[in-house]
């Protein structure tokens, strides 16, 4: 099987695939951003993403999401084919992300940040939104319920109507995490979702990762340059370097590998342990 | 009931009533003379015409100076229907409100269709609803006239005149509005969905385009009525308070649901960040489309309303200067502020229109596009929020944010 490593246990090779990535390459202009990235994630997997800054982990996460359409190569979710769907389409079909750059509405409520992502589901439309109608009064209380519930899970439930920017940094990650979620994905991305973290909100959101995918049954795909999260929680890790995965493998492994130790020894100052 | 409805509806009601008896009595008993009751409707239809701007500037983040070419499709559109049937001739009304209606059936149609396959470019899109508009409108002039014409003569000749003329000037409206929000789609369509960082630029082409073929009128377009140039006259002034009212009240009402729901939130998460709107899920080209047809809408009610109070339209009143002054309204009230753009909106015609002309000299006329952009500069400077920043009167408030600095940089650069 491509974009998997071997000796994966046998029950869970047997799980539906989620995401396949074959042969996708990426160019901006004449930079090759990605090339030849090739990735299959099977139900409930979580995986890590890893390599130095400009690696292209970003980039691949813009190409599934539609921000990039793939110069080559072929993207599906659960098989459906999502090279050249808008954005919207891709999220809708149920894929969820975070950004490196936190980007909340930052001059909307935390609970706006949460009912906006709701607004596919919303299950009125305008003639209902108009009219006041029944159905747009018992899907809005439904959407506010829903939306609160998942501020509780993130802690954040007492913070609905503070201004999202105004939350502290930590917070408003995982503000970004539960917005993602508010859109019911299946597949969540998370880009760095510990930068700018100190160890002990580390440690919580590795819980809360493990927490989110078992509560909501997702499937996780993780950006991240903090070493001890992704060792410790990916059950296996792809490596980047200048757009080519250049080593794949659980994490012992993969903090062994002599490409990997070459690559971010090579340029910078990373910790691996 | 009553005791279900929250106290700022409940307010709200009060208010509007209150507001609504004293005008018509005032008017009733002729101590507002004609010319003042001019000013009150042309503030009223101004203020539509700007809510519909800050819906889309405001709310949805689209710098627009279209505003005025749908005021004046509304206007002309609303005005042939009533000038035709005073001159016995239904056709008007049939061609507008069925053209509309089977226009809209083969939208929803078109929709449908389209939905069945990915990846249709905007323009694909753009030619089959412009072949559905064209359709429909056919249909409408060529079939239903010579269909229905007759039939909905004799039914309007058998009510009591009086009242059919209410039914004439409803369908005025409505018809004026609807062209007004047929073709805000089809210029939005291509110029939002392209993502266009020149849409204000396109929506000032667009008001001048409109502009020019008014002034053609009785030329290139098969309207001698309309007269051209020179100006239609001879629209009936049907016009009354109530009319006015409930024009504004319904623009009111509608803009407030639509902006409390998830719909409006929507809208406003587009000007908030279009990329991470698209990317929580939210269709942000379609949403940037809902939102300048719902505004130019009221502004085309807008139109049909004061067409009918001036019993006079003339080109030169949707002239491309005209149009920045919706837009010089939404920034002195404060983008995204309903009550400071209602506000305002009067207070703008009261005094410029109002007692300026009244006790300013002559010569002030050709002074106004010095004073106006000078007032505007002063206001940004000093107050770049707005006279009401983000105040809402109760019945119109929600959790609202405040507007980010982002926005009140943009308007600097567009005025
Ligand atoms: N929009 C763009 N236009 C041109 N080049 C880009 C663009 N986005 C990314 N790149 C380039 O593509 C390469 C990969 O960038 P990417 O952001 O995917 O890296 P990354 O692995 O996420 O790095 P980091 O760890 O710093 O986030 C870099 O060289 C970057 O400069
Ligand atoms: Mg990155």
């Amino acid at each position: 099987m491509n974009g998997r490593p071997e000796g994966i246990a046998p029950e869970i090779e047997a799980r539906p695939v989620v995401l396949e990535m074959d042969n996708v390459t990426h160019f901006f202009g004449s930079l090759r951003a990605v090339f030849d990235f090739d990735l299959t994630l099977r139900h409930g997997e979580l995986v890590g993403l890893i390599g130095p800054n400009g690696a292209g982990k970003t980039t691949v996460f813009n190409l599934i999401t539609g921000v990039y359409r793939a110069t080559q190569g072929d993207i599906r979710y659960k098989g459906a084919g999502l090279v050249g769907l808008p954005s919207h389409e891709i999220i809708q079909m149920g894929i969820a992300r975070t950004f490196q750059n936190i980007r909340l509405f930052s001059n909307l409520t935390v609970l706006d940040n949460v009912r906006i992502a709701y607004h596919p589901h919303s299950g009125y439309g305008l003639v209902d939104s108009v009219l006041h109608t029944k159905r747009f009064r018992a899907k809005e209380a439904e959407m506010a319920e829903q939306a609160q519930e998942f501020l509780e899970i993130f802690g954040l439930g007492e913070r609905r109507n503070d201004i999202a920017g105004s939350l502290p940094y930590g917070l408003q990650r995982r503000l970004e995490i539960a917005r993602a979620l508010a859109a019911y994905p299946r597949l969540l991305l998370l880009d760095e979702p510990a930068a700018g973290m100190n160890p002990q909100e580390i440690d919580e959101l590795m819980d809360l990762i493990h927490f989110i995918r078992d509560r909501f049954d997702l499937t996780i795909l993780l950006v991240e340059h903090r070493m001890r999260l992704v060792m410790n929680i990916c059950e296996w890790i792809t490596v980047m370097d200048f757009g080519e995965i250049i080593a794949r493998g659980f994490p012992a492994d993969v903090r062994k590998d002599p490409h990997v130790v070459e690559a971010y020894l090579g340029r910078q100052a990373v910790e691996i342990r | 009931m009553l005791r279900r409805m929250r106290k700022s509806t409940v307010y709200f009601i009060a208010g509007g009533l209150i507001i609504f008896v004293v005008i018509q009595l005032l008017l009733s008993l002729g101590i507002l003379n004609n010319y003042w009751r001019g000013i009150i409707f042309w503030g009223a239809a101004i203020s539509m015409v700007a809510l519909g701007l800050n819906l889309i500037y405001g709310f949805n983040g689209q710098f627009s100076l279209g505003q005025y070419g749908f005021y004046a499709i509304g206007a002309y559109a609303s005005a042939d229907i009533t000038y035709r049937w005073v001159h016995s001739d239904p056709s008007g009304i049939v061609v507008v409100l069925f053209g509309s209606l089977l226009t809209l059936g083969l939208y929803v149609a078109v929709t449908a269709f389209l939905r069945r396959f990915y990846g249709v470019t905007v323009m694909a899109r753009f030619t089959f609803y412009i072949l559905a508009t064209i359709l429909a409108f056919a249909i409408a002039v060529a079939g239903l006239v010579p269909l229905l014409g007759p039939a909905v003569n004799s039914i309007l000749q058998v009510l009591p005149a009086a009242i059919s003329r209410q039914i004439v000037f409803f369908v005025a409206l409505l018809g004026g509005a609807c062209l007004a929000g047929i073709a805000s789609f089809l210029f939005g369509i291509p110029v939002l969905e392209l993502g266009s960082d020149y849409f204000g630029i396109a929506t000032l082409g667009f008001t001048i385009i409109v502009k020019v073929l008014l002034d053609n009128t009785d030329t290139i377009l098969p309207f001698p009525e309309m007269k051209g140039a020179r100006g239609m006259i001879g629209i009936p002034q049907w016009t009354t308070w109530p009319w006015v009212f409930a024009s504004l009240l319904l623009v009111i009402l509608v803009m407030r649901n639509v902006l409390h729901s998830s719909v409006g939130r929507a809208i406003v998460s587009v000007r908030e960040d279009e990329r991470a709107a698209e990317l929580v899920g939210i269709d942000a080209a379609t949403t940037k489309v809902l939102a300048f047809v719902l505004g130019s809408v009221f502004a085309g009610l807008a139109g049909g309303i004061r067409a009918h109070d001036l019993a006079f339209l003339h080109p030169q009143s949707f002239n491309f200067i005209q149009s920045f002054n919706p837009l010089i309204i939404v920034v002195f009230g404060g983008l995204s502020s309903m009550t400071g753009t209602i506000i305002t909106g009067f207070f703008w015609i009261f005094l410029l229109e109002g007692l300026l002309r009244l006790y300013l000299p002559e010569g002030f006329e050709t002074w106004r596009l010095v004073v106006y952009p000078l007032v505007l500069l002063v206001m940004m400077l000093l107050r770049p929020e707005g006279l009401f920043g983000r105040y809402e009167i109760p019945f119109l408030r929600r959790v609202l944010p405040p507007l980010p600095t982002k926005t009140v940089e943009i308007q600097e650069e567009a005025v």
